[in-house]
């Protein structure tokens, strides 16, 4: 059954689905109508969840950590300075190995305060230890999260997994939803049995001091697990596709690939526009196409190599930079290139930082661009006068 | 009638910031205009105020407001403030606050900067809500009262702010309304001289999320129930404690002395520092 409906509702309607025993939740736009959802499914009784309202988004993760060391699964939502405030706990949950599933609404990050769209959020924390994948529309948001749950909980992964989805752009628009029946998604996502988890029959440890002598075996094996899981979300995306007819992709999405001599790399909602603005050129008989990444985090590097060898132009565009240095997806994807037979010309573009919107128009001069020559770093659309030009 | 400009306009940023964020009918504005009118009562220079906020519906008054202003962290206002005024104790610094920021994510900041009795002045605008999110309920939504994430009304009890505020350790604390523009004019004044952590609570309302879910009516009427609810404490002392029910005080509630933080940091530094004469050339 397809309704119209607002993102936030669609993530909410996905997550009930998955039936999270715990929920916990800080107001933080544009994130909160997520919640709200969710709070009034669990008050309504039509979700059995322990719904936690807490203080602040430093408790919401601790809410939804604990809540995973006794076996439960646990759910939260947050943004851009609230994802950041959890970032200790977002360390700690991927240290635990607790398959906890937090759905990130991108946005800017302050100073100066921006509640609109980018991704610098979640790219702040991208060394934190946690699967993160991005959903393009609403859709593959709401999929994302049984998806999510699944991958999250295999007994060989056990990783926390964040699901990113661009704020406003796609949680406050409204689009036709496929809803996910509640039966199929139990089969699909069985309940979650850790083997290890706190219970007064069997006491354990979790999260002591680690000492010189074994810390580091415990990184490796974190490694280890966030490697491992590339397959597992090829296969949980084939299995997704198996039971509700629908695919997204797995660690990666080719569009229009085939002959293409230009390809635009981006990430989130963006890379609708950019597959339109693709359709056009290819309509004029040039040949681009786009390379979609879902999952940022295993960096899909032999996918990715494998999607642009025959390709002569590269572009990627982002909405996250590490300053001082360059485009995030950008530094890695040039590094994914390194050493290998085939080398393309490499560009890379920031583009809609702070909810700055990237017309169609944007993303054809991009092309022009990165076509010309190699670009670096470069900001996409800015005002002149503001920043101290004529 | 001779039509003389209000003082309030004088303060405001008003070509560069407004239109303002707040709802028609909202009491912000109404605490803004108090606390610029006891400043300028004060005759402060405006060079000297340091306004510093966090995040919020109310927390917004500073970005309006022609003083040296700190927009800065959801909750993290009392901590940037202690930093402005203990790097520079000639400033009057003002913090702007309202019951999410200042009382759930800022809680452990509030405490602590009551406990340590630095002169910092904390006006928090406590609407029983978080307005700018959609009204969520905050640690102030009294008991069984509706919030978007309590949509059958709110099991937690609410704080006491002012006593709060005085358990742990402000020197003056005085709880004013939106109703009561004189008197709140009047508590922000004092506090504003009080040299130490003061804490004016203002009951305010936030008729568009908190009034409609809980259908207390328009900004007037929610008005209208501070001017019913609240008592004023002298006239408190006089009633029979049946005509309290339900009710709470307003005016001046506690000011105490306690040495100053700024003022003891500089004691230390005094007792323990080389004088200049004596350190060159004698070691």
């Amino acid at each position: 059954m397809k309704k119209v409906i607002e993102g936030s509702m669609a993530v909410a309607e996905a997550v009930k689905v998955c039936r999270p025993h715990v929920i916990s939740a800080y107001p933080i736009t544009p994130q909160t109508h997520i919640v709200e959802n969710l709070s009034q499914f669990v008050a309504d009784g039509d979700l059995k969840s322990q719904f936690v309202n807490v203080e602040s988004e430093f408790g919401a993760a601790s809410v939804i950590l604990g809540a995973s060391a006794t076996g439960a699964r646990a759910y939260s939502t947050t943004t851009s300075q609230g994802l950041l405030l959890m970032t200790e706990v977002l360390f700690n949950i991927a240290g635990l190995r607790f398959p906890v599933v937090i759905t990130c609404t991108n946005r800017a990050v302050s100073a100066p305060i921006n509640i609109w769209n980018d991704q610098q959020d979640v790219m702040t924390i991208r060394d934190s230890g946690w699967i993160l994948l991005f959903a393009e529309d609403n859709q593959e948001a709401a999929d994302m999260h049984l998806q999510a749950f699944k991958i999250g909980e295999h007994p060989e992964i056990m990783l926390p997994v964040m699901v990113n989805m661009d704020g406003f752009i796609l949680t406050h628009a409204f689009e036709p939803i496929e809803f996910i029946d509640q039966k199929m998604a139990d089969e699909f996502l069985p309940p979650y049995k850790p083997e290890l988890y706190l219970t007064t029959k069997n006491p354990l440890t979790f999260g002591i001091l680690a000492e010189p002598d074994w810390y580091m075996e415990t990184r490796y094996r974190l490694q280890k697990a966030i490697e491992a899981s590339s397959d597992m979300i090829e296969e949980v995306a084939d299995q997704f596709k198996k039971t509700f007819g629908r695919y997204q992709g797995g660690l990666v999405e080719k569009y229009r690939l085939d002959g293409a001599e230009t390809v635009i790399v981006s990430m989130g909602s963006v890379v609708g526009t950019i597959k339109e603005v693709a359709d056009e050129l290819r309509d004029k008989g040039k040949k681009v196409g786009v390379l979609k990444i879902r999952a940022f985090r295993p960096f899909p590097k032999e996918a990715i190599y494998d999607a642009l060898k025959n390709v002569k132009n590269v572009i990627v565009m982002e909405k996250a930079i590490s300053l001082g240095a360059t485009g995030i997806l950008y530094d890695e994807i040039k590094a994914a290139l390194y050493g290998k037979p085939s080398q393309p010309k490499i560009s890379g573009f920031i583009a809609g930082l702070g909810g700055r919107d990237i017309p169609k128009e944007s993303i054809m001069k991009v092309i022009e661009k990165g076509e010309a020559g190699i670009s670096d770093n470069v900001f996409v659309d800015l005002k002149e006068n503001l920043i101290g030009g004529k | 009638m001779e039509i003389i400009p209000a003082v309030t306009y004088t303060y405001l940023r008003s070509k560069k910031k407004f239109p303002n964020v707040w709802c028609a009918g909202c009491g912000i504005g109404i605490a803004l205009g108090a606390i610029i009118r006891a400043i300028d009562n004060l005759k402060l220079d405006r060079n000297d105020v340091a306004m510093v906020s966090g995040i919020g519906c109310s927390s917004r008054m500073p970005v309006y407001v022609d003083f040296n202003t700190l927009h800065t962290t959801h909750g993290r206002a009392l901590a940037f403030a202690t930093g402005v005024k203990l790097a520079n104790p000639k400033l009057k610094v003002i913090v702007i606050t309202g019951d999410g920021d200042g009382l759930a994510i800022g809680g452990n900041h509030f405490i602590h900067t009551c406990r340590r009795n630095i002169d910092i002045t904390t006006i928090l605008i406590n609407n029983s809500t978080y307005g700018m999110t959609g009204g969520q309920y905050s640690p102030t939504t009294p008991f069984m009262k509706i919030g978007t994430t309590a949509p059958y009304g709110n099991r937690e009890r609410d704080f006491d702010i002012c006593n709060l505020a005085k358990s742990a350790g402000a020197t003056f604390v005085a709880r004013g309304t939106v109703y009561h523009v004189t008197l709140l004019e009047k508590i922000v004044q004092q506090a504003i001289l009080k040299k130490g952590f003061s804490l004016v609570e203002v009951i305010s309302h936030c008729h568009t999320f908190y009034g409609r879910l809980n259908k207390e009516g328009t900004a007037v009427k929610m008005m209208e129930w501070q001017k019913e609810h609240a008592i004023p404490i002298q006239a408190a002392a006089k009633l029979p404690p049946e005509k309290l029910k339900d009710k709470f005080l307003i005016g001046t509630l506690w000011d105490v002395d306690f040495p100053e933080y700024c003022e003891e940091y500089d004691k230390v530094i005094a007792q323990f520092q080389v004088p200049p004469e004596d350190s060159e050339g004698k070691k």
